[in-house]
């Protein structure tokens, strides 16, 4: 059971982790525009000559 | 786009490094397509840094070099690209920031992270209970949960403590003030039994409980984030603007928000007066159908008072800003609506009168629960511990899930429809309806004349009439436009203000504008309206020919005569209360079969008429536009207008309707009767898992495994149930009313 001892931790860490990324998004207005996201994905804008 | 310059500084903000901001509300945005074409568009100019569209909101973010570009050419691109758009007045920026939306979702999330360690935590602990675990490991993951929840509890449980305080200091009880007493006695309690080496402890209740009703809280906030944004859309590119006269004679346009008393302010031909004041100088006709409710157009010269929201004619107007001085009609209608925003018996929601029920009955049933272990010769813990987890069980989740599951759906269901709500518990309040008031213009009709007289296609000389109005921005040269869809403008046109038109057709003098202005005989114009009462009339005078009057009046809407029919069906009592003249209104009335109706009522009028019916106990929805609608709207037990309704009628009201049909009205009061139906079924969910619950608890049987699984099992349901009002419409019903609010109906 000793193992538990470094298993929590790195459980909790990785899900802290998990947490500060989708506040860190948040943060950075990934969120603000669900409705434009799922379009700009299939925009060619990298094309030559557009 | 107007001629005048406007006044950009008041627009454009500091952004990053030497850059400049703007945002700007964008009309006509209807798919990715758009989005793509905006951006490319905008990035060809000199300067631009970024542009970036917001497909959900519908809005533009600009940051530009401004020695390089003008916002004006910002404006004038999109508009070139077929999109009008419109800056937002930074004045009233800050309150768009949706800092409370990210607060609860930060909150949301912290509790959710909280919640599934914990789980995993007390998972094994249950399992270990059942079988081998050692009571130091126990004690460790008790231990380590407690590390877990204490933060997330303080961190997320914010917003009910919050309020939970703030009801309570008014005097009040809601549903927080049980939801923040049992989550941190359940926190508590669960650190007491870790020190007494327990087997079990509540953490993950606390922070479950938190979790489901924080997402409850979200999905609240986020539907009336969303109407609120459309509706700063609406009013941004309603473009509420003055040209404002500077003293050395140049003409600015300024945000209304910069316009002070005193001011002096052009209104142009066809433009709506912005501001309330007296002409200093110039003549035309007013459209006051938005403020008195009078369809026919109204004469104006120097010295006469216009009010904000009427629609200027033909002539040029410049108007000095006038404060309220306290006798005009403005002062009048704004005593009248705070003595019936007062007088309005403040609504108690659903969700607050089954708080005032629950909490004394959950709070007595656990302090029965202390009691009766007592007696029944239980020493002072293990009977405390009892009576907290009978709070726990009867968790308030499903009770906090229960409304605003329904209102978040029902309210996204009348978004679709195109009615956006201004407050939430208005579908409560709409579905006890059972007396609907009307107002007549610009609501029961649409807001725009149009041409209601019979004109032949190949009559020439209408064709030459209509390709003369196209000169000028009078809104009745503007429906004759439309009428006979002319699109060549005739060369050499003299305007003479306040009057009409002048040309010369083929050595003809051609002359459209008042009937006066165009020889018409008294006789002539008397039987035109004897024909078409109620209407404003339009000549038109060819050489020496005998002048032929054009009739034009606002149209009811398209589906009026339907919807008022089904709503009548239905067992509703339906009156018309107008401020336009007997027979205009009595036509209408008989036109769509409405046996209760009254003309040339006054703001005051209209809301003793609303008073004596609500007296009468009657629970009455009022429809209406006008600025003499206001104080009705303010004191009906609930209110719609329509969107091309003036500001503060819309503020007035509980929900704004878009588009050219009525079909959104009834529409809302169907849709709020099945939410008040699911709203009274998802409570008697709550009500009888609480029933089942109670005694299990107060016997004393309840571990930490089986509140989990309660608390879960009811908020799904009643969300389940909440979700159903999406899939029990009639697809009949969907496809007919289906006007595609997505795209936008906006008209400013």
């Amino acid at each position: 059971m000793d193992v538990l001892i470094f298993l929590i931790p790195i459980a909790l860490l990785l899900g802290a982790l998990g947490l500060g990324a989708f506040l860190w998004s948040l943060k950075s207005g990934q969120y603000d525009d669900l409705e434009g996201a799922k379009w700009r994905i299939l925009d060619d804008d990298d094309l030559p000559g557009k | 786009m107007t001629v005048h310059q406007r006044d950009w500084q008041s627009f454009v903000t500091p952004g990053k490094d030497g850059a400049v901001h703007m945002d700007l509300a964008v009309d006509g945005i209807t798919c990715a397509a758009c989005m793509g074409e905006i951006e490319r568009g905008l990035k060809r100019l000199p300067g631009i840094r970024t542009a970036r569209v917001n497909l959900t909101s519908q809005r533009l973010a600009v940051d530009w070099v401004e020695d390089q570009t003008g916002a004006d050419e910002i404006v004038a691109e999109l508009d070139r690209l077929g999109y009008t758009a419109h800056p937002f007045d930074p004045a009233s920026q800050k309150q768009r920031q949706d800092q409370t939306g990210k607060q609860l979702l930060r909150c949301l999330a912290v509790a959710g992270f909280a919640g599934m360690n914990i789980m995993l935590l007390s998972v094994s602990v249950w399992s270990g209970n059942a079988t081998d675990i050692t009571p130091e490991t126990r004690d460790f993951f008790h231990w380590l949960s407690a590390l877990i929840a204490l933060p997330t509890v303080v961190y997320s449980g914010r917003p009910f403590v919050i309020s939970a305080f703030r009801a309570l200091s008014a005097g009040r009880l809601n549903m927080d003030v049980p939801i923040v007493i049992g989550v941190f006695l359940a926190v508590a309690l669960s650190i007491v039994q870790t020190l007494q080496h327990h087997h079990h402890a509540y953490f993950e209740s606390a922070v479950m409980l938190l979790f489901f009703l924080l997402v409850g809280r979200y999905l609240d906030h986020n539907m009336k984030g969303r109407t609120r944004s459309f509706a700063e859309n609406i009013a941004a590119l309603k473009a509420e603007v003055a040209a404002r006269i500077n003293p050395d004679g140049s003409v600015r346009e300024v945000p209304l928000s910069k316009v002070v008393s005193g001011d002096l302010v052009l209104v142009s031909g066809g433009e709506r007066v912005p501001v309330d004041g007296l002409v200093e100088t110039g003549t035309s006709e007013i459209d006051q159908s938005l403020v008195t409710g009078e369809s026919v157009l109204v004469p104006v010269i120097a010295g006469q008072r216009v009010y904000a929201g009427t629609l200027n004619g033909a002539g040029a107007l410049q108007v000095r800003v006038e404060a309220a001085s306290g006798a005009t009609l403005l002062d009048e209608v704004n005593r009248l609506l705070e003595a019936a925003s007062q007088a309005k018996s403040s609504y108690v929601r659903i969700a607050d009168r089954a708080a005032q029920l629950y909490a004394p009955l959950v709070h007595g049933a656990a302090a029965l629960t202390f009691l009766g272990w007592l007696l029944a010769g239980l020493s002072w813990q293990p009977a405390l511990v009892i009576s907290i987890s009978v709070l726990i069980i009867t968790c308030p989740c499903a009770l906090g899930l229960a409304v605003p599951a329904v209102q978040v759906v029902a309210s996204g269901q009348l978004f679709r429809r195109g009615v956006l709500l201004n407050s939430g518990d208005a579908i409560e309040r709409l579905a006890e309806i059972d007396t609907i008031l009307f107002d007549k213009t610009g609501t029961l009709t649409l807001a725009e004349p149009d041409l209601c007289s019979d004109i032949d296609p190949d009559d020439t000389d209408i064709a030459l009439a209509g390709r003369l109005a196209l000169a000028s921005r009078h809104p009745l040269s503007t429906a004759l436009v439309k009428a006979t869809g002319a699109l060549t403008p005739l060369p050499e046109v003299t305007e003479h203000s306040g009057a009409g038109l002048e040309t010369v057709v083929d050595g003809n003098r051609l002359r459209l504008g008042s009937p006066v202005f165009c020889g018409a005989s008294p006789e002539q114009i008397d039987k035109a309206l004897r024909d078409a009462p109620g209407a404003s009339l339009l000549a038109i005078g060819l050489g020496d020919r005998p002048v032929r009057l054009l009739a034009f009046r606002q149209r009811l809407r398209p589906d009026a005569k339907s919807v008022i029919a089904s709503l009548e069906a239905q067992g509703l009592a339906l009156e018309i209360l107008s401020g336009d003249t007997q027979p205009a209104v009595a036509d209408c009335a008989e036109t769509l079969g409405v046996a209760n109706w009254q003309a040339g009522m006054k703001p005051a009028q209209k809301i003793a008429r609303l008073e004596e019916l609500q007296r009468q106990g009657r629970k009455v929805l009022m429809v209406g536009d006008g600025l003499n609608d206001a104080p009705a709207l303010a004191g009906a037990h609930v209110s719609l207008s329509p969107v091309s309704a003036v500001h503060l009628s819309q503020a007035a009201s509980d929900a704004v309707f878009l588009g050219d049909k009525l079909q959104p009205v009834a529409d809302a009061l169907s849709l709020s009767k099945r939410a008040r139906a699911a709203i009274e079924q998802n409570l008697w969910i709550s009500t009888i898992y609480n029933v089942i619950a109670v005694p299990i608890a107060v016997a004393g049987f309840v571990t930490p495994l089986m509140a989990a699984v309660a608390m879960s099992a009811s908020s799904l349901a009643v969300t389940a149930n909440a979700l159903k009002l999406r899939w029990g419409e009639g697809r009949s019903q969907m496809e007919q009313t289906d006007h595609g609010v997505g795209e936008s109906p906006v008209q400013g």
